[in-house]
Parts: C-alpha cells; structure tokens; sequence
C-alpha cells in the first residue's frame, strides 16, 4: 500500500503541536513534530480512529436556568457527533440535576455515556 | 445597615477569585470572604462546557462547570465564605468596598487586605469602528456563548466570526453543533488570535474556512443582520479596493480582543498599566496600593484558567500574609521592561528575594526556533516558536536577582530568532 504524509495539529494540549504523520494505509510509520508522547497517541487515533469529546446542553424542566451543560464521559468516534447531537437535543430533563448524573447512557451505541457537568437545582430552591 | 470586617475580601468567584480565597485560608487568614454579583460561583467558566480545563490543577481534561465545580468544593473545605448576588460598586483607596445585595441592601466590607479578581470584558463593536448599520444580530462571541450554553437561545443561523479569539473559535464548533451554518473566521491579523489546537479542533474538523489577513468593513441591515461585507487588508490593515465581498449572515460574533475589568481599581487608586489594561503588579500581586492584590485576567489576560487558578492561589496567599503583617518587606526595587517583540508582561516590578515567574506576551509571531530571555543574563530559553497567542514565562532565580549590581534597576524580557 502506497505510504502517504499526512499533516495535523495535535488537539491532547494547549501546546498545539505540528504533526507530519507518515502512514500506509491505516498504519503509523512514524511521527514527526510531536513533544510528548501524546502525540503519538493522538497521530495514531487519529490515522484509525479521529475520536472528540463531546460537549453541548440538554433542557431542563424546572431549572434555575433552561439548559444544562452535558458532556460524553469519553471521546467518542468524530463521524458520530452530528447523530449525538441530534439524539442530546431530544432530551428534556427534570431539575434538579446533579454534576455526574448520566442524563443519557450508551449514546447512540458508543457505549459512552452523556453527563450532566454542573449542578443545576430546581427553581423553587435558592442558590 | 449591618457592616462587615474580614481579613481578606476577595473581587469575583471565578477561577482567580475562588483560588484566591483558598490561598488566604490556606495561609492562615481567619475570616475570607469572596464577593461575587452573579446568583452562582464560578464566573464565566460557567459558560465555558467544553473540554480544555484543568489539564494542569488536575491532570485531566475537563469542562469548565466541572473545573470550577472541583475548585469550589475545595474553597468550602478550606472554609472560603462567599456572598453571592452581590454587587461591589465602589472601592477606596484602603482597599474597603461598599457593596449592595437584595438582603442586606448597602453595606461597607472594610478589610485588612483585598484581592482583585473581576476578570476581564469582551471588546465589543464600538470599538472597533466598523461601518454600516446597527441591526439586531450582532454579538461579542461570549454573549452568544452565554445565550447557547446558559440560556438556551440561538443566536442566529448563519454566521459570521470577526476575530479568531479562542472564544469565537469555541462558538463556532458549538453553532455547528448546534445546526447553524458558520460562513467563516476573519481575522485581521495575519495571525490567528486564538490556540492552534482551537483553529484545528473547531474549524479543521468542521470545514469552517478561516480567513487571514481580512476584516468585515461593512455591516449590512435595518432591523436584522443580513449580510456583512468583507475584504482583506494590507500590512497597514487597511481594506484593498476590490477585494470586497459580500456574505449574507444573520448573525455576526465578535471575538476581538478582551479588556481586564478595573472601574473599581481605577476608583481606589490603583495605578493601571498602559499596555495591559490591569494593574501594575509586584510579584507578590500587589498593587500601588500596599492592601490591594490583584490575581488572573483582571491583571492581563491569561490563556488557561489553570494559570489563572495559580495565580489566585498565591495571591490570595500573599493577601493573607499581609493582612498578618507578615508579607516580605521590600528589599530593593527592579523594573521589568518589554523588548521590541514584548507586547504586554506582568509583573512589572520585583521587590522582594524570592523566585520570581514573569509572564508575557509576543508582538508578532516567530514560527522558527528562537529564545526567550531575560538581560541582563538572568534567563534564556529556546522554543520552537513564539505566537502572540501563547503566553511565554520567563524565570527568575532569587538569588541571580539580589546578585545584579546597585546600578541595575531594569531588567527587560524579550523574544528573537536564533
């Protein structure tokens, strides 16, 4: 199978680095411009797999606010993140909600489960 | 009117203020009270629910309701006491604070010593003079951020960025997300703004053209947005003839710069820097005035709420120690200054014997190997680049410090190629 050079800015860190990826096929040969090992972690996620944690709001019924943040617990496959999306926006939730509930498990068969990220307590209560 | 006395009043429950409260109590001050006008800790962290936080506190990658979620449990340990729906208003000079909230309506919060931490402001279209007309639509891109993730309303349905800010790199994968079509990123600069890893994870990933070296010159529409027009610029940033074009829009977001929030330093005296917008700092986060400290974006604006929460944890430190009467005394007095590639650093005077970690950022980029150092020889590192994006730290010894002659009463950071 023919090698090719692919070019990709690592996204595990702040730092950003320059990745030059040689692969044949779906095989890393080898990683340049990384400056830790998730670097190569990531080329090679990235080459069979590109995964992304997922982040977006669901609504809340009897909120403090309308929406709650939600986040996947891990990354989940990039090409399945218009169908999560879709599927989250579904959702209504009861209040209150607490930081860690699974407001909806196995999000379209990923086997990841979708978290709320705060605490959001219902309207009655004060804050 | 029930009056409050504390040993350490603290500006702001975000990142900066909330660390800066676990700083005090953590060195020793007794009562530490955190003022905060919104109904709920946290800032605008709150608002920020993508990943990206806490790779440096916590060693893990997490939202920033759950970064600041960790962070206020450990303020409420640490016996951090807070005042929410309260409003600071005025400051004087003795660092005292008069404060109004629905309970206890006006009150004066006077304390032995007071740490800033309001943060900072989006720059917003009034300043920066584009031309046309002033529909509905138009947004800086954190109120859009605020509106998606807080109060569940859509900005608009077709987009687009001014500036490429990391805030509006963010809302762009977040109005994807959301079904909203984003025309593009325009930046004046012919620099991106923002994080690399941003421009790839919110823009790349998506297909969100990202323009360089362009700017929006026109705002189009009476009562709503309905298109702007754009054009690149020359290295003087002015539009070139006949590279307009128009891009029909609902919505335009505004991700051009933010601004440390100081009405109330500026009402207690506090001397401002020209080039940070924030206070001009000691290293020990005190500013011209000896009570008030200041910690995080209200000082310059950082790229990581992790240094931000660093940064609180030892200001409030040091207000505590002052506030016992025990914060080193100034030994001698050194300038920091900024090179010909510094755009803005802090802190900007080092007084005392201690360590000292300088931040700062670049003019202009370097995308070559080049150093980062400190004259006279007090510090040189080499990077693979410097971005006016990327905060660059420069690190003082102590000891090199007190070594320097009498005369020297300057030192200066700067980046250069090699």
């Amino acid at each position: 199978m023919e090698e090719r050079v692919l070019s990709m800015i690592c996204v595990s860190c702040p730092v950003g680095c320059d990745l030059r990826v040689r692969v044949q096929g779906k095989k890393v040969l080898d990683v340049e411009g990384h400056s830790c090992p998730r670097g190569i972690d990531f080329a090679e996620a990235e080459v069979a797999n590109p995964t992304r944690v997922f982040a977006t709001t669901v609504r809340v019924s009897g909120g403090k606010l309308p929406v709650c943040p939600v986040r996947s617990r891990q990354a989940v496959p990039k090409e399945r993140l218009f169908d999560i999306s879709k599927e989250v926006a579904r959702l209504v939730v009861p209040a209150p909600v607490d930081i860690g509930q699974v407001i909806l498990p196995d999000v379209c068969g990923t086997g990841v489960d979708i978290v709320a990220t705060r605490d959001l307590k219902a309207k009655e209560e004060s804050a | 009117m029930a009056d409050m006395q504390v040993d350490v009043a603290i500006i702001g429950a975000g990142p900066a203020g909330v660390a800066a409260g676990i700083g005090a109590r953590e060195a020793g001050a007794e009562d530490v009270l955190v003022l905060e006008r919104d109904w709920d800790l946290g800032g605008i962290l709150q608002q920020c629910i993508h990943p990206g936080f806490g790779l440096h506190a916590f060693k893990e990658e997490l939202t920033g309701p759950e970064y600041m979620h960790r962070w206020i449990e450990r303020a409420h340990k640490a016996g951090v006491a807070f005042l929410t729906n309260s409003m600071v208003f005025k400051m004087e000079s003795d660092g005292s604070l008069w404060v109004m909230n629905p309970e206890k309506g006006v009150f004066h919060v006077t304390a032995k010593a007071t740490v800033l931490a309001m943060g900072c402001r989006e720059r917003p279209l009034g300043a920066i003079n584009v031309p046309g007309s002033r529909p509905s639509g138009i947004f800086t891109a954190g109120t859009a951020q605020r509106f998606v993730n807080m109060e569940g309303y859509m900005p608009g349905h077709r987009t687009v960025i001014l500036g490429s800010g990391d805030i509006g790199l963010i809302m762009a994968r977040r109005l994807v997300w959301e079904g909203a079509r984003v025309e593009g990123v325009f930046e004046l600069m012919p620099w991106a703004g923002g994080l690399r890893r941003n421009i790839a994870q919110c823009l790349n990933d998506y297909g969100i053209p990202f323009y360089l070296s362009q700017t929006v010159i026109q705002v189009h529409g009476r009562d709503r947005l309905e298109g702007v027009t754009v054009a690149g610029v020359d290295e003087k940033r002015r539009p070139v003839a006949g590279t307009e074009r128009y891009i029909a829009c609902d919505c335009l977001l505004l991700a051009v710069g933010l601004i440390p929030e100081n009405e109330l330093s500026r009402m207690a005296g506090v001397d401002i820097h020209a080039a940070t917008g924030g206070p001009v700092l000691n290293e020990f986060y005190q500013t011209s005035r000896p009570s008030i400290f200041a910690a995080g974006n209200v000082v310059i604006v950082y790229d990581l709420a992790d240094w931000v929460s660093q940064e609180g944890v030892a200001a409030g430190r040091n207000a505590a120690l002052y506030a016992a009467g025990i914060l080193e005394k100034p030994v001698r007095r050194i300038e920091v200054r900024g090179g010909r590639n510094v755009r803005l650093f802090s802190p900007q005077n080092i007084v005392g014997s201690g360590d000292v970690t300088v931040y700062f950022r670049v003019l202009r980029p370097i995308e070559k190997r080049c150093r980062i150092f400190a004259e006279p020889g007090l510090f040189e590192r080499r990077q693979r680049y410097v971005r006016p994006g990327e905060m660059n730290e420069i690190h003082l010894k102590g000891a090199a410090l007190q070594a320097l002659p009498e005369t020297v009463t300057t030192i200066t950071l700067d980046a250069e190629e090699v």
